[in-house]
């Protein structure tokens, strides 16, 4: 490792500018001519759409133009798609209720754009937007999913009777119902799995921007995968061919998945550009924010564990109900399915999983990939389940764990996921130790004295990371390959440009990947500037969600790296007159192995630009790309332990201690993956114990502020005490395993277990607040 | 926000007769309400009439048995005040747990109690103290001029100029904050008096915005110690329901909060 090679904690690159203002998002983008967008959203949950009177609006000075659903839907903008096909147990297709991206006829959710104004300024088109009158019919609303899946509840899509997305499974059924028949002992567990807002720093915004002349279109959008956004643009929402549509994603504060998808805004904003002869701009609000941007998790399961009279588990069997809002967001179908259902075996030898999981509708934001993606939900649900059987069974509940640990790998689970390497017993030990588990039962009765309830909860995670193969993800139904795509350039002088398919919103890819380049040439990390976020600059990539950057888009940077020096050392070798096998590479130079004979890196890059003297038959230049497609998921585990106390007389709860040892494989820069960590267990414990997105029975939203939502704040959360146990990825070369989702699967659990424990009752749903631990420590 | 004219008042006077002149004027005493309420186009006044300038409307001045704290005065100056800490601390400590350090430098306790939010903090302090609210025309008590939710005895045009806080033989504020706006679920404010008579005041508690705890003032005066408050009943019927907190519990905070105000207030 050098000072900034692998491993070395180098200070982040791009922080100079965010910190100091400098950083330029699509709002800070201001265009010639540029008309602003305001959209008409409904306040109903279920209506009708009778009529839109816009006559008002458009005598009003500075306004450009109202446009409604209905005239998208006679231009034939595409309806939203969602990319991956799931099949029903009854081999029906998935259940896809039509979405155009402003509503022509019928709004499911409150938020649902019906129309769009487009004026001169914002303020204008807000002020306009008040005069257009827009006629609804209320129709009865359902928002929860209980109410929806029962008989003569309100009918969202004609398409998907009984409300109905699928119901799909996984597993083997009747080896489970035997395990269940011999089991000696079987626990049972209802858990909420709480709807949450994803409130990304950035609110969402877009602007787009029609050039008559070229017939070519330039969005600027938060994307976290603008490639992804420009292929399905062109693809299925017939906004322009790929070749005509250049899609941006410049600096992005934040996504957590909710910039994965593409939305109706961005369509509309492309739609109305053209129409309007002037790019269009739409930045949303916090409010836009809360209405609009897919929310995640909203699972409700019963799930029972069998296990041998040896306390082995011998079977799992789960049923989840998973809410899907209004309608199937891009990615949506896959969330509660194959990056749920398949993590069901946690860190556990299970020999027999069958799980079963109901999609619904109801009149609410539609639900997608946030943060974790299913993987929180499914470690949530196993961790409470370990650690209630762990209080049936009145064994401790690490040693449970680890009598159910898998050791041998690879290993091969029930539910597809085929675990390559990973060391549970190691990060349980390094948990156990950072906490002092030994010495807590004389911690919690030193409480006690006190007045104090203190409970200690462990989580031990694993999670799948850099969905993987793209062949494997096809035939489970994705729409799209799942591999990374890169460039090294590198100039003539010497100075190296690295394009890559990755985008960071947040993750400090800047750094970072510089730091590869640094460790393999030996040359400064100021050497290298990072290329991302616009489809005219960097070949197509698939970007960045499901901690996948590092295992998958810094291994195609590694690929093309290797292309890059292979060449390198040919024109190094011909220069110093030396075979090309002796050729190795050292603090930015190409030297002759066991030799004082070398060349400088800018040096052989002058060679190839020059390419006065290149080997015989060589093309000239230094530029090299390539696809990396993994040949399987990565496996982050760890161990995490909260210890915590409770205040009998609120209900409140404060943190002791909160210890996370994570197997991340090779770490690329320790300071960010703490930073990382960081902010997912902020996220799962803000899980835990504050955010809730809720609805009231008619579907309007309770929590569309932050006066309402309880978003985590510093003060809220305990010091991190984190660690690193360490197995290698043996599935790509550089040993990396993913940390940015982590956090956030990992931690709810802890801090549900360890409240539970310091209560004494096992019933307890998240977001635990003062007021549920209250009634639930004097429920009778 | 919809247009608006922003006046800056440099006396009291000037800002009367600003209102005066304005067809739906508003003040701005901090706006950690009223800028938000207007971003969300809810308000739309002809004028705002800024009153955080007027010097005469700044500063915490003790004398005697008297603490006054001037209408405009920010959060973050009472919470720092020595003249506060010195002669009402539970007032000091109150200030420092209102909002977030953004709304401590902004908000105002002129700006607080002429709002009158069933949940904000001052009201308590208000009431249990038995304060008096000075406006540019008269003097109010603190009992008087709560009139329920975000409502006051103020009229139309009055601007408070201060509010004046007999010192206390003994005072304490606890609050459970709520988790998302940090106003108070529930918080209390306890106050024996230097004649021995004991007050209790409640906010974020009940639908009718801040209110005298009569149960536990009879408790406190009888004994006043946290353990006097545990067989006091506090029925949860009128008090605020929400996603954040049930009547019960809230029944529960004011019993739970007023003993640890009064185990705070020593």
């Amino acid at each position: 490792m050098g000072v900034e090679g692998i491993g070395a904690r180098v200070v982040r690159k791009e922080d100079k500018r965010f910190i100091t203002g400098k950083g330029r998002y699509v709002d800070d983008i201001k265009l010639l001519g540029m008309t602003h967008a305001h959209f008409i959203r409904s306040p109903h949950a279920h209506a009708k759409v009778k009529k839109i009177d816009s006559s008002a609006a458009l005598k009003m000075p500075g306004v450009v133009a109202v446009l409604t659903g209905q005239e998208l839907v006679d231009d034939k903008v595409g309806n939203l798609i969602c990319g991956w096909a799931i099949t029903s147990k009854d081999g029906t297709p998935m259940k896809m209720g039509a979405w155009p991206a402003m509503a022509p006829e019928t709004v499911r959710f409150v938020g649902q754009a019906v129309a769009v104004v487009i004026a001169d300024s914002k303020n204008l088109a807000r002020d306009a937007a008040e005069s257009v009158v827009v006629d609804y019919e209320e129709l009865p609303a359902v928002a929860d999913m209980q109410s929806a899946i029962k008989a003569g509840a309100p009918q969202l899509h004609p398409e998907a009777p009984g409300n109905q997305v699928y119901d799909w499974v996984i597993g083997d059924e009747g080896a489970t119902d035997a395990a269940f028949a011999k089991a000696a002992n079987v626990v049972k567990l209802d858990v909420t799995n709480n709807r949450l807002a994803p409130n990304a720093m950035e609110p969402r915004a877009a602007i787009a921007d029609y050039d008559a002349a070229e017939e070519h279109f330039t969005l600027y959008t938060t994307s976290q995968n603008p490639h992804v956004a420009r292929l399905v643009l062109s693809a299925f929402y017939n906004i322009a061919p790929e070749h005509k549509l250049r899609v941006i994603a410049p600096d992005v504060g934040g996504g957590f998945g909710s910039k994965i998808f593409i939305y109706p805004e961005e369509m509309v904003a492309l739609w109305a550009s053209k129409k309007v002869g002037r790019p269009v701009k739409w930045t949303g609000d916090r409010t836009e924010a809360f209405l609009t941007d897919a929310h995640g998790r909203d699972h409700v399961t019963h799930a029972e564990m069998a296990f041998d009279a040896n306390n082995k588990i011998t079977g799992l069997k789960v049923k989840t109900y998973a809410n899907f809002g209004a309608y199937m967001s891009l990615f949506s179908s896959s969330v509660p399915t194959y990056l749920y259902a398949t993590l069901l075996s946690g860190q556990y030898n299970i020999p027999a999983i069958h799980a079963e999981v109901v999609g619904v509708y109801t009149n609410t934001t539609p639900v997608d990939a946030y943060r974790g993606a299913g993987r929180p939900e499914a470690s949530y649900l196993i961790e409470r389940l370990m650690e209630t059987a762990a209080r049936q069974l009145k064994v401790d509940p690490a040693q449970l764990r680890r009598t159910n640990f898998i050791t041998q790998f690879p290993h091969q689970t029930p539910v597809i996921m085929a675990y390559d390497t990973g060391d549970f017993n190691a990060s349980l030990d390094a948990a156990m130790k950072a906490i002092d588990y030994a010495g807590f039962a004389a911690r919690k009765a030193q409480a006690k004295s006190q007045g104090k309830l203190r409970g200690i909860g462990v989580s031990c995670y694993i999670e799948a990371c850099g969905i993987a193969p793209s062949k494997a993800v096809g035939s489970l139904g994705a729409g799209v390959g799942l591999w990374e795509s890169a460039e090294v350039r590198v100039n003539p002088v010497g100075t190296i440009e690295i394009l890559t398919g990755s985008h960071s919103h947040g993750q400090g890819h800047e750094t970072t990947f510089c730091q590869l380049v640094a460790e393999r040439l030996g040359v400064p990390i100021s050497q290298v500037s990072i290329v991302h976020g616009d489809t005219d600059k960097v070949q197509f990539g698939m970007g960045t969600y499901g901690s996948r950057s590092a295992a998958v888009g810094l291994t195609a940077i590694l690929k093309a790296m290797e292309k890059m020096e292979s060449k390198a050392k040919k024109i190094a070798a011909h220069a110093l007159e030396a075979s090309e096998g002796d050729i190795v590479i050292e603090n930015g130079e190409f030297k002759v192995a066991g030799t004082d004979k070398a060349i400088a890196f800018p040096m052989v890059a002058l060679a190839a630009y020059t390419a006065h003297n290149l080997p015989d038959g060589m093309e000239p230049g230094l530029k090299e790309s390539a696809f990396y497609d993994p040949t399987n998921f990565t496996f982050p585990a760890g161990a995490y332990i909260c210890e915590l106390e409770v205040d009998p007389g609120t209900g409140k709860t404060s943190f002791v201690n909160f210890v996370a040892a994570d197997d991340f494989g090779r770490l690329i820069n320790p300071m960010i993956v703490e930073g990382q960590v960081h902010g997912g267990l902020a996220q799962g414990i803000g899980q835990a114990l504050l955010e809730h997105a809720i609805y009231d029975a008619n579907g309007q939203p309770v929590t569309a502020s932050f006066m309402d939502y309880s978003m985590p704040r510093a003060d809220d959360l305990p010091s991190f005490n984190l660690s690193h146990t360490t197995t290698l990825c043996p599935g790509n070369p550089l040993g990396i395993k993913g940390c940015g989702e982590a956090g956030a699967i990992g931690a709810s659990a802890a801090v549900i277990n360890a409240i539970t424990d310091a209560i004494g009752k096992n019933n307890l749903e998240m977001p635990a607040t003062p007021d549920r631990v209250w009634r639930t420590i004097h429920a009778a | 926000m919809y247009q608006t004219t922003y006046h800056r008042a440099s006396s009291v006077d000037e800002a009367a007769s600003l209102f005066a002149k304005g067809t739906e004027a508003k003040f701005l005493a901090g706006g950690q309400t009223l800028l938000p309420v207007m971003k969300q186009r809810l308000a739309s006044p002809s004028d705002v009439i800024d009153l955080g300038k007027i010097k005469e409307l700044i500063g915490v001045e003790a004398s005697g048995d008297t603490l006054t704290i001037k209408a405009a005065t920010p959060h973050y100056d009472v919470a720092t005040s020595d003249a506060a800490k010195k002669a009402i601390p539970a007032l000091a400590y109150l200030a420092s747990l209102i909002g977030d350090p953004a709304v401590r430098y902004r908000g105002t306790i002129g700006g607080s109690i002429a709002n009158n939010d069933p949940a904000a903090d001052y009201p308590a302090a208000l009431l249990a103290l038995g304060a008096t609210v000075k406006t540019n025309k008269r003097s109010i008590s603190a009992e008087d001029f709560f009139k329920g939710l975000f409502t006051t005895a103020l009229e139309d045009g009055e601007i408070i100029t201060a509010v004046s806080f007999p010192v206390p033989q003994k005072a304490g504020y606890a609050k459970m904050r709520h988790p998302a706006s940090r106003f108070a679920l529930t918080a209390v404010f306890v106050a024996q008096t230097k004649s021995g008579e004991v007050r209790v005041a409640a906010t974020g508690a009940s639908q009718s915005g801040v209110m005298r705890v009569g149960a536990i003032e009879a408790a406190l005066k009888a004994n006043w110690s946290p353990s006097a408050i545990d067989g006091v009943s506090v029925s949860a019927s009128n008090l605020l329901a929400d996603i954040h907190g049930t009547a019960e519990y809230r029944a529960n905070l004011i019993k739970v909060m007023a003993q640890r105000a009064v185990a705070a207030a020593g």
